[in-house]
């Protein structure tokens, strides 16, 4: 893994289209700002870890006869 | 072709039924063959792996219990599975069923989206907080049938 430091307000360029930048540091939280093009995702990573948990849960249930519902 | 599934036993299948993730699902990116069947107990359908007989999810339509449910997703990702207009998008919902007594939910965070035509398909990830992994089905259709508007449910986006 590439690390690199950086202060409030200086960026980093990933490939020539995506900049990522210090907008804030508060003690032990950053907040950072992502430029992209509009194709590119840009997610918390928790939001794939939750999905694939959801996925994992959905699969395990040993139900076979569902609920009625409406 | 006849497959063997989780729920349903042998079933014949036809060609139109299978669904292919050439990406797999988030945590199954393997598994790539599904065929979606009809359930005996309508909405639900189930997405059966055609890779792993035991492996099969429930799904619904979300549109049933949250009408005012929408994909945001870019374009391109659309067009990584060749869906150029809204039309040609078929979507689903996975559904947990709890063991216990706990609500029955659908994760609208991560979607299915297949194309209705190639059959191919993508679990797209929305960052809309409008929308959560567990979305009680049940009391969502409640709160619809009450014609009350602030169906809005807190996500964790």
């Amino acid at each position: 893994m590439l690390i690199l430091t950086r202060k409030t307000n200086e960026k980093i360029m990933i490939g020539e289209r995506i900049a990522v930048s210090i907008v804030e540091i508060k003690g032990d939280q950053v907040k950072i700002g992502v430029e992209a093009p509009k194709n590119v995702k840009v997610f918390r990573k928790e939001l794939f870890d939750d999905i694939k948990a959801e996925n994992k849960a959905a699969a395990a249930s040993r139900r076979t006869t569902l609920p009625k519902i409406g | 072709m006849k497959i063997e599934t989780k729920a349903l036993g042998a079933v014949e299948i036809d060609e139109k039924q299978r669904v292919r993730f050439p990406e797999g699902l988030f945590g199954f990116e393997t598994l790539q063959n599904y065929a979606l069947l009809e359930s005996a107990e309508p909405p639900f359908l189930w997405l059966q792996s055609l890779d792993q007989s035991a492996l099969a999810f429930v799904v619904i339509n979300p549109f049933i219990f949250r009408p005012d449910f929408e994909i945001t997703a870019d374009d391109a990702e659309f067009a990584a599975i060749g869906i150029e207009k809204a039309e040609q998008a078929l979507v689903y919902s996975i559904v947990t069923i709890p063991e216990d007594a706990a609500p029955v939910t659908a994760n609208l965070q991560g979607p299915l989206v297949i194309n209705r035509d190639t059959r191919e398909a993508k679990q797209v990830v929305l960052s809309d907080p409008r929308w959560s992994t567990k979305h009680d089905i049940v009391a969502e259709m409640k709160i619809r049938e009450g014609g009350s508007e602030s169906t809005t449910q807190k996500g964790n986006a």
